[in-house]
């Protein structure tokens, strides 16, 4: 498996507090029994509405096409637990997240997806999404390796990232099903010492 | 900051710059730990898995993908509850997708001798209550589903995870999923409700002042005279939504109360058995000199009748307040709160009680349980109408078991007869993945969990958060009402 040190790419900025994966993708395209055409229909109703509206959702905004970095605010991916969100957010092309927070459950899935998501404080949050507006041609740095998020030629902010999750990118063990096999023998070990385990015998 | 119990009166102790210790928390993470990988996370050992449909293919073509097996199947139970229909049944379902979805559970489980409770088989239901109720879910143990409210779980003392797909294969691969440890907020809740407030509206109170992300890198354990009062059923409640103010899970401290549900349930401990479970899980709660990594209090009596207003469960108010204004709230929640009156079309200093309702849902994992259907039909025949004829209501059973036991019970007849529509088992309008959705910009008043944009089906539907007893009121009265009011009159008759 890849280690991934760091992601650069153009960046898209997506504003706002407790965006739910209802929103990323809502439930009726949770019918489906692979991820396969799920990109198409990241913030399917959200887009919908503000095209309605008269207005553009940054999904459909030309000038953040083909961007790779998404810049949210707190409480991302909060709500249902479902993969099926940051599998469409892959899928529409995204590769890494820089946010003010993350769901827990969020952010486990997407450890597990090799999409890294790191923390920046509310203002530099704020900075990154500015700069990228006024043009978004600037790449975006999401650096692993030095916990670091840096823009526009020179501009860098210190990010944060639980450090567990941040070794398994660096060590390319992000997808820890490998890992856990390895420890089947003490898996073993451990869940006979659970009383449950053995029905409460003896 | 750290608190503990028995020190400083009934205020639990605070850690100083450690990690929390002799809580449930730490007890079962620790018996459970089966290593520390290279990251520094921990492999940490399931005791039970549950997998529903919507969740489970992309892991199970995963597993064969990879040319995996499942180690421990008899730790997986599989049942089917998001997209199944509440009214006809039969097979194959109207809906293609839906169809192709339960031949893929069907498949996976017979290919890799998985448990699957079917519909038909009296044991289906939405997972989050089909577990407790067979007695699968027991103290001091871990349980991970593909889904956010696993949580529930954590009403038994168990410490109970939602996860994603990839983490569903990694539990079927090998029964372990790679976690990192959390801080644990203790959550007590002293006092007496008022007649007329119910678990719904505790963690409804809990939300709004701890916000929906003030949880996060916690789980919370509930505690205090107010949740020792509290049924299986309202504790499960409560640890249900715990997600929705960002902890992974919540928990409750087996007792009594704990063991008395769980006796005699078809995969209960048993016989000589059953006085060893009953010692282990005592050992496994909180010590009472334990230690948090943060406490929050509440009184009981200071929370009402609970409905929310917004797009975030933590956007609740008591039913006999206003719509709160902006500058109540953080400065950076400005935006959210501006899209929610947008959104659900309600104005700062609007009153809540009398917002007309369309529909009316109860059922969910929150509260699709036989006390709730039972507070519902108190509510209802306390009332004596019909259904508002503006409004469609209809109730979904949370399991095939509850549904048996409440048209034992007659609650059948006293909703159909007061208008109320009676359904067949699953999670149904809570996420509306099966045809049981809002159409247009409807407002429903429901019983579950989350009043997220689009939540409910329709992408402009609104949803209003309340107890099963405030929803069944709205029904008959077509709007926003106080169920104390009806209690009241009740009482007095």
């Amino acid at each position: 498996m890849s280690r991934i040190l760091s992601v650069s790419g153009r960046g898209v900025p997506l504003r706002g507090n407790d965006i739910d994966t209802d929103r990323i993708i809502p439930a009726r395209f949770l019918r489906c029994v692979t991820f396969d055409g799920l990109g198409e229909h990241a913030f399917a109703d959200d887009r919908k509405q503000l095209t309605a509206a008269g207005k553009t959702h940054t999904f459909d905004d030309a000038r953040f096409v083909g961007g790779e970095v998404l810049v949210v605010g707190g409480n991302f991916g909060c709500g249902s637990s479902r993969e099926h969100a940051p599998q469409a957010l892959q899928k529409w092309g995204i590769k890494a997240v820089v946010g003010v927070s993350f769901s827990e459950i969020f952010f486990g899935n997407t450890v597990a997806m090799g999409m890294p998501c790191v923390r920046l404080p509310q203002a530099d949050i704020e900075a990154v999404q500015a700069a990228i507006e006024a043009d978004p041609r600037i790449q975006v740095t999401v650096d692993i390796e030095h916990l670091e998020v840096r823009w526009n030629g020179g501009k860098k902010a210190g990010a944060t990232m639980p450090e567990g999750a941040r070794k398994q990118f660096l060590t390319g063990q992000w997808d820890a099903t490998g890992e856990l096999i390895e420890g089947i023998g003490q898996v073993r070990i451990t869940s006979a010492k659970l009383p449950y385990v053995a029905g409460f015998a003896g | 900051m750290l608190v503990s119990a028995a020190r400083v009166g009934t205020l639990p102790r605070l850690t100083r710059g450690h990690m929390s210790k002799g809580t449930l928390f730490d007890k079962v993470w620790d018996t459970h730990t089966v290593r520390t990988l290279p990251s520094g996370q921990t492999q940490l050992f399931i005791g039970l898995h549950l997998i529903h449909e919507v969740t489970s293919p992309q892991a199970f073509a995963m597993l064969r993908e990879r040319k995996l097996s499942v180690p421990f199947p008899e730790r997986t139970v599989a049942t089917v509850d998001h997209i199944v229909p509440t009214e006809s049944q039969a097979r194959p379902y109207a809906d293609g997708l839906a169809e192709e979805m339960m031949l893929a559970i069907e498949r996976n489980c017979r290919e890799f001798g998985v448990r699957l409770f079917e519909p038909g088989s009296g044991k289906q239901g939405v997972v989050h209550i089909i577990a407790p109720e067979q007695g699968l879910t027991q103290p001091g143990m871990t349980v991970a589903c593909g889904d956010s409210h696993t949580a529930t779980h954590g009403a038994f003392g168990a410490i109970a995870f939602g996860i994603g797909t990839s983490q569903v294969r990694d539990v079927l691969a090998t029964q372990t999923l790679s976690m990192s440890r959390l801080k644990v907020r203790r959550i007590q809740v002293d006092g007496q409700l008022k007649p007329g407030v119910y678990a719904k509206d505790v963690i409804l109170h809990v939300l709004r002042k701890l916000t929906a992300k003030g949880g996060v890198g916690f789980a919370y354990e509930f505690a205090g005279s107010c949740i020792d009062a509290m049924s299986m059923e309202e504790r499960m409640t409560i640890c249900n939504m715990a997600i929705e103010g960002g902890a992974r899970c919540g928990y409750v401290n087996p007792d009594d109360t704990t063991f008395a549900y769980l006796k005699g349930r078809e995969y209960a401990p048993k016989a000589a058995a059953w006085e060893q479970a009953v010692a282990w899980w005592r050992s496994m709660a909180s010590d009472a000199d334990a230690t948090f990594d943060d406490v929050k209090c509440f009184a009981a009596g200071d929370i009402e009748p609970t409905v929310t207003w917004g797009i975030s469960p933590d956007h609740g108010i008591g039913v006999q307040e206003s719509i709160p204004a902006k500058d109540t709230f953080a400065s950076d929640e400005w935006q959210t709160i501006e899209e929610a009156y947008q959104y659900m079309d309600l104005r700062p200093g609007q009153a809540i009680a009398g917002v007309a309702i369309d529909v009316a849902f109860i059922g969910s994992c929150t509260n699709g349980r036989i006390s709730d259907l039972r507070e519902a039909a108190k509510v209802i025949t306390a009332h004596g109408g019909q259904v508002s004829k503006r409004v469609k209501a209809f109730i979904v059973p949370g399991s095939e078991a509850v549904k048996v036991a409440a048209e034992a019970e007659g609650l059948d007849k006293i909703f159909t007869a007061h208008g109320f529509e009676w359904r067949n088992a699953g999670c149904s309008m809570c996420l509306a993945m099966n045809p049981d959705k809002l159409q247009g910009r409807q407002v429903s008043a429901s019983s579950s969990n989350r009043n997220f944009k689009g939540r409910q089906g329709s992408p402009s539907g609104r949803t209003l958060l309340m107890s099963p007893a405030m929803v069944a009121l709205a029904a008959l009265e077509g709007k926003v009402c106080d169920v104390r009011e009806v209690l009241a009159k009740k009482a007095k008759a």
